[in-house]
């Protein structure tokens, strides 16, 4: 972002998340992809983002079960005892 | 938690019904807990939150009016339960992590240009790389680190994490890309000496 006119980059900052989401008027979602032809590092700015996004999406996603011990403390806590089993 | 289908009646849940509520405990348990680790970064603060968020919920039933979904609803008093948490055990002279209101886009300027996307997959699955992640989220301010986790790692929508959070969506937006922006910088970090470790053993 250093060897050309940086103030584009700067512009394209606030308009990165939507464009990675797909939610970007396809106006300035051009203006973006024009961008991303000639400068480097926002290609990789957008690529690592949107990576980041799915490795958090992927690797941290919740199980869908809590662990056994916690479980049984939460019913414990609630006088849900009786359906600890269910 | 909101791709679930749910057949949780309210009306059961209003009129005490105790095995409806152990159902309701049940299906949003698993994202309750997740959420309020991701947000304290420990296992016994989680318990401590999961167990507050279903007693406020148990106590608070009868003021449940259904404007919003029940999951909205938990997710709502587990976010506040957690930020409290975050805030009563933080210094006195911190107090405010909260965004200051001169906070500038400018300020998340990337600095960081690597790219590792080509590192193998094994790499990013490695526990090395999710204790990465997680301490990343950990550095995050509390009021970007919540959007974060309900949008990005909870999957809700930016219209469900407004709801929860009672922010507009613009400020739901403002802040999501402000936390994306500071992890990816932040993981950059750490790939980039993967990558270097990566090319030493070549």
């Amino acid at each position: 972002m250093l060897d050309h006119d940086q103030s584009k980059c700067q512009s394209l900052l606030g308009y990165l998340s939507d464009y990675v989401d797909g939610e970007l008027d396809p106006e300035l979602c051009s203006e973006i992809e024009q961008h991303l032809e000639g400068c480097h590092n926002c290609h990789i700015v957008v690529d690592t983002l949107r990576k980041t996004i799915s490795l958090y999406h992927e690797i941290l996603k919740d199980p869908a079960d809590i662990p056994g011990g916690v479980r049984e403390r939460l019913f414990r806590t609630l006088n849900l005892d009786d359906y600890t089993h269910h | 938690m909101s791709e679930r289908k749910s057949e949780i009646s309210v009306e059961e849940l209003r009129a005490g019904n105790q095995a409806e509520f152990s159902h309701l405990v049940d299906e949003y348990s698993g994202p309750i807990y997740g959420l309020a680790l991701r947000m304290l970064g420990n296992a016994s603060d989680a318990e401590d939150i999961l167990q507050n968020t279903f007693l406020k919920a148990y106590q608070h039933l009868k003021e449940f009016e259904g404007r919003s979904s029940l999951s909205t609803w938990l997710y709502r008093i587990a976010s506040n339960e957690a930020l409290m948490l975050i805030r009563k055990r933080r210094p006195e002279i911190n107090f405010s992590e909260d965004l200051p209101e001169d906070d500038d886009i400018r300020d998340y300027s990337p600095a960081q240009f690597t790219d590792w996307c080509c590192l193998p997959e094994e790499e990013f699955l490695s526990a090395e790389s999710r204790a990465a992640l997680d301490k990343a989220v950990q550095h995050l301010p509390e009021t970007l680190r919540i959007v974060f986790i309900l949008r990005d790692i909870q999957g809700l929508s930016i219209q469900e994490t407004s709801a929860t959070l009672n922010l507009t969506e613009t400020a739901v937006k403002t802040r999501l890309l402000r936390a994306r922006l500071r992890l990816r910088e932040e993981l950059s970090s750490y790939y980039d000496q993967r990558l270097a470790k990566q090319a030493g053993k070549d």
